[in-house]
């Protein structure tokens, strides 16, 4: 492959990166070449994609398929005032283009599901899930570990968050940890419960910042490990987590071996 | 990591080298940036000859390629306001 040459512009941009001895020109260029699949442009995607965008990673795909909606603008930063109403993608890609015209970002503007899901993410190095629903959580983990993508998963809730990643056959997947989803309806929405929209920041850009490991090669990232933050006690917290040999779908006899739509209980879409 | 004494050269003195950077009307911190670049494309042992005109530079760019593992062979003054800085390649271990 023909080695990329950064420009003028690139040399300026990313020198605070190209001075760090662990990234450099070398991991610059990675993460130029990097391609990123952003599940969810709300409030875990509107940070991670607007600091992967801001990196200079080269690709990154949004994948969303609701409209800006007033109630949104308290955590999901990369959508203004003007923008109520337009596809959340679109909003989204508007800001990343215009911090960093340097990048590609393609839009998917449609929900995932067992149908899609695999022909979206086979184009990407990593996929990113800041989606708010399990019935979207648990496809997006087998969808990734049935093709073999590394994963960044990311909750909110309230005032908690977590973070964890899944690279399979190198650990645990969410399967491992919480082999099904909770009975529809047990635990509460972010619509239902609330979010204090920091939390989403502080997630994502914890979710970004192992995107960014991955890429470049660096740094240990949360491979068996969940990250569990809390924001009132302001603390952070490293659970070890292990691989389930029993896992249904990364185990060695695994039981689900084809994506599964689990039923959408997260109904209150506004 | 110790502050290290850079050799200054004389006038006469020029040490074999294999590339060289003329970065002059650059400022810190890219004086550094692109000779990083520079020393990334270049193999171990070879010698780069910086050239930079913003006085900051002669300190900050040999330090910081020290820093990364390489070895500064010396600066020399070439004009009123203009030096060279020789460093060589070394993969830091």
């Amino acid at each position: 492959m023909k080695k990329l040459e950064l420009n003028d512009d690139q040399v300026k941009r990313y020198s605070r990166h190209i001075l760090l001895p662990e990234v450099g020109g070398k991991g610059q260029r990675k993460l130029l070449e990097g391609r990123v699949l952003v599940i969810g442009a709300g409030g875990l995607g509107a940070p991670i994609s607007f600091y992967l965008a801001a990196a200079g990673v080269g690709n990154i795909g949004l994948v969303d398929g609701d409209t800006v909606e007033v109630s949104n603008l308290q955590r999901q930063i990369i959508h203004f005032t003007h923008d109520i109403g337009k596809h959340k993608t679109d909003s989204a890609r508007e800001k990343m283009e215009a911090l960093n015209p340097d990048i590609k970002v393609t839009v998917h503007k449609t929900r995932v599901s067992s149908e899609n899901i695999l022909s979206i993410i086979a184009d990407y190095d990593i996929v990113v899930d800041g989606s708010d629903n399990f019935p979207t959580r648990y496809l997006v983990n087998d969808a990734c570990v049935l093709s073999g993508k590394p994963l960044s998963h990311g909750g909110i809730f309230r005032f908690d968050g977590q973070v964890t990643t899944i690279v399979p056959g190198k650990g645990p997947c969410y399967r491992c940890l919480f082999p099904e989803p909770p009975p529809p309806g047990l635990v509460p929405s972010c619509q239902e419960a609330g979010i204090l929209g920091v939390v989403a920041g502080t997630i994502g850009v914890a979710q970004a910042t192992e995107v960014l490991k991955l890429l470049i090669g660096i740094g240990d990232p949360l491979i068996g490990r969940l990250l569990v933050y809390n924001a009132l006690e302001m603390k952070f917290r490293t659970v070890k987590v292990p691989k389930n040999p029993q896992c249904p779908v990364c185990g060695p006899h695994p039981t689900i071996t084809e994506l599964i739509d689990y039923e959408e209980f997260c109904s209150l879409r506004s | 990591m110790a502050q290290e004494q850079m050799k200054n050269l004389s006038a006469d003195e020029t040490p074999p080298f294999d590339e060289t950077l003329n970065i002059r009307g650059e400022v810190c911190p890219y004086t550094f940036v692109r000779s990083k670049l520079k020393l990334e494309d270049m193999d171990e042992g070879q010698v780069l000859r910086v050239i930079v005109d913003y006085p900051p530079a002669i300190k900050n760019v040999p330090q910081s390629a020290a820093n990364e593992g390489n070895e500064v062979i010396g600066i020399k003054q070439i004009e009123e306001r203009a030096w060279e800085i020789y460093i060589r390649k070394r993969e830091k271990k």
